[in-house]
């Protein structure tokens, strides 16, 4: 029997490579290491994400082609969302340089972790076979699974990670059956086949069932209701970093395989699964904006202020085409770009012991740490949709492109919805300038990575905001080269 | 031979018993071995499935599928084994620090 090898294009694994590499060398790095050198462990992820990014930057648009037979593409839309994870995990590595010595977190395979998650999420975004994007889904959720309970001293850390792990073992359940399903109907579970059988014969029972529980396994990762219960105890219990990147990364992850298989993949059956993420994206926006009223905790408000913006995304998915989908990548940016900005200011304002994480710790910080209060007010604001940041484009781009697909009455609750959320963002701000508070001793110096991160934050939230085109444009041609 | 449609029935109802199980029990470890089962059941789909079409695809992913479930087992236990050291509890209802 003759054996030929498959053509393989090492350069659409190259990013994934380079991620890999560089949390094996942390790993390793890490036995030799003394205790108080772990932050260089920190630096080291750091320049592997930067150079990740970079040769991501160099791929763009130069590899449109599918390798190792059919189940990776590195194309333009992959390329934008392993930019979106660097982004994402660079932050998060930036944050947690301060925050491991506040919260007293000192396990070296932290940032190899945080680097296999990426791995697991740039898999994800490049995935052309649902077994693939599977693996990757997993490889990301086991990683944070760990991250989730990597906090030993605290039960909320432990509590979170076991939440966190049973709902997503549960959930990952539910999408393999998915896929199962989708296997019998189409006989295939590589995406351009199961496109094509798609285009050809349209829906059957079994498809309709498959596309069913891929929406209930995508729907637990992004934390739509009702399948969001997990997302409050587990986000509060979690260290703050790793709450960040959980609501971010994992995030943007689920949404680039979840739209690469629905907008594209299944495009030719969108009426069969408009409808039911009609309602979802509804009642997630709603649930999620009501609940995060009557909330204490910043990171639980935070929380389910992310449950409300899982929500506005899925406008963008039912809204679909080229400006749904265009709108969808530029939100996931504008939102990656304003949380990690939010959980910054969290992770500053909280001190060795003293998590302070409640509404009322806040109160006097604007005057007491104006650069800090100032910061929390942009990222609050652009959270509740204030022209002209980037909460607001990205928002004003999603209910446009709900109106132009016909969606009025979506787009109608997704803005009488930003109203609502006015009132606990802005609550947040009134609290650090209208109220005194007790003094807050010290805080960590701001000319440190936590600082960096929080700028780097603050000044994309404005600058995206102020100048939208040239993002939206480029969001709209990575959208375009799924074909 | 058995068609393929009793195969299928059977893994869904064996999916059915695992989903039952993760809602109602409330012992961490029988929660978990009910996922473990979903997962199972799933894998008796694709190897039903790949049969039925003749190629391996279906085969070659229960491989993955069981590396995987292997990969969850040895972080889901040592997530377990760190809550029970702090509760000494497997019941998720007395799981409950975080309320608002």
């Amino acid at each position: 029997m003759d054996m030929t090898l498959p053509a393989v294009n090492w350069l659409s694994v190259l990013p994934t490579l380079l991620l890999s590499v560089t949390g094996m060398l942390a790993l390793f790095w890490d036995i030799w290491m003394k205790d108080d050198e772990r932050s260089l462990l920190g630096w080291l992820s750091l320049t592997g994400i930067v150079v990740t990014a970079l040769c991501s930057w160099l791929l763009w648009g130069q590899n449109d082609v599918e390798s190792f037979s059919g189940m990776f593409a590195l194309d333009a839309y992959a390329v934008f969302f392993h930019l979106v994870f660097c982004l994402v995990a660079g932050l998060t590595v930036l944050m947690s340089l301060t925050y491991l010595e506040t919260a007293e977190i000192r396990h070296g395979e932290y940032y190899a972790l945080i680097l296999f998650a990426t791995v697991g999420m740039t898999v994800m975004a490049a995935a052309t076979d649902l077994i693939l994007i599977f693996l990757g889904l997993e490889t990301m959720s086991i990683a944070v699974y760990v991250l989730a309970g990597i906090w030993r001293q605290h039960l909320t850390s432990h509590e979170a990670a076991l939440k966190y792990f049973l709902l997503g073992a549960f959930a990952s359940g539910f999408l393999l059956y998915g896929i199962a399903l989708i296997y019998g109907a189409t006989g295939s579970v590589q995406l351009g086949p199961i496109a094509e059988h798609v285009g050809a014969q349209g829906s059957s029972p079994l498809l309709l069932i498959g596309m069913g529980l891929l929406i209930v396994g995508f729907g637990f990762k992004v934390a739509a209701v009702p399948f969001h219960v997990w997302t409050p105890d587990v986000y509060q219990g979690s260290p703050t970093t790793v709450t960040a990147f959980m609501a971010v990364g994992v995030k943007a992850a689920a949404f680039a395989a979840f739209a690469r298989i629905f907008l594209h993949t299944l495009g030719a059956v969108h009426t069969d699964w408009q409808g039911i993420l009609w309602v979802v994206a509804a009642l997630t926006m709603t649930v999620g904006n009501i609940t995060a009223l009557v909330q204490h905790n910043i990171k639980r408000m935070l929380a389910y202020s992310s449950i409300a913006h899982a929500g506005y995304l899925l406008v963008a998915m039912v809204a679909g085409k080229e400006l749904g989908g265009a709108a969808l990548m530029y939100y996931l940016v504008a939102y990656g770009l304003m949380n990690l900005g939010a959980f910054g200011v969290v992770v500053a304002v909280g001190r060795k012991g003293e998590p302070h994480e409640e509404l009322d710790d806040y109160a006097g910080l604007g005057f007491r740490h104006p650069a800090l209060g100032m910061a929390m007010t942009v990222f609050m604001l652009s959270l509740t949709g204030v022209p002209p940041l980037v909460g607001f484009t990205g928002k004003f781009y999603i209910f446009s492109a709900a109106v132009q697909a016909g969606y009025i009455w979506l787009a109608i609750i997704g803005v009488l919805n930003s109203v609502v959320s006015a009132y606990y963002y802005i609550r947040v701000v009134v609290n650090m300038y209208m109220r005194e508070g007790e003094a807050i001793v010290e805080l960590p110096s701001l000319r440190s990575a936590l600082g960096a991160a929080i700028l780097i934050a603050a000044i994309g939230t404005v600058l995206m905001g102020v100048f939208p085109s040239a993002s939206m444009s480029w969001a709209g041609a990575s959208f375009l080269s799924l074909g | 031979m058995v068609p393929t449609s009793y195969h299928l029935i059977l893994s869904g109802i064996l999916f059915t018993i695992g989903v039952t199980g993760v809602l109602l029990r409330r012992n961490i470890i029988i929660i978990f071995m009910s996922i473990e089962l979903m997962l199972n059941a799933v894998n008796l789909s694709f190897v039903a499935l790949a049969r039925h079409f003749g190629n391996m695809d279906g085969q070659i992913i229960v491989f993955f599928v069981m590396s995987v479930a292997a990969a969850e087992v040895a972080v889901g236990l040592a997530i377990i084994l760190l809550v029970f050291r702090g509760r000494e509890t497997v019941n998720v209802d007395e799981l409950n620090l975080m309320r608002w």
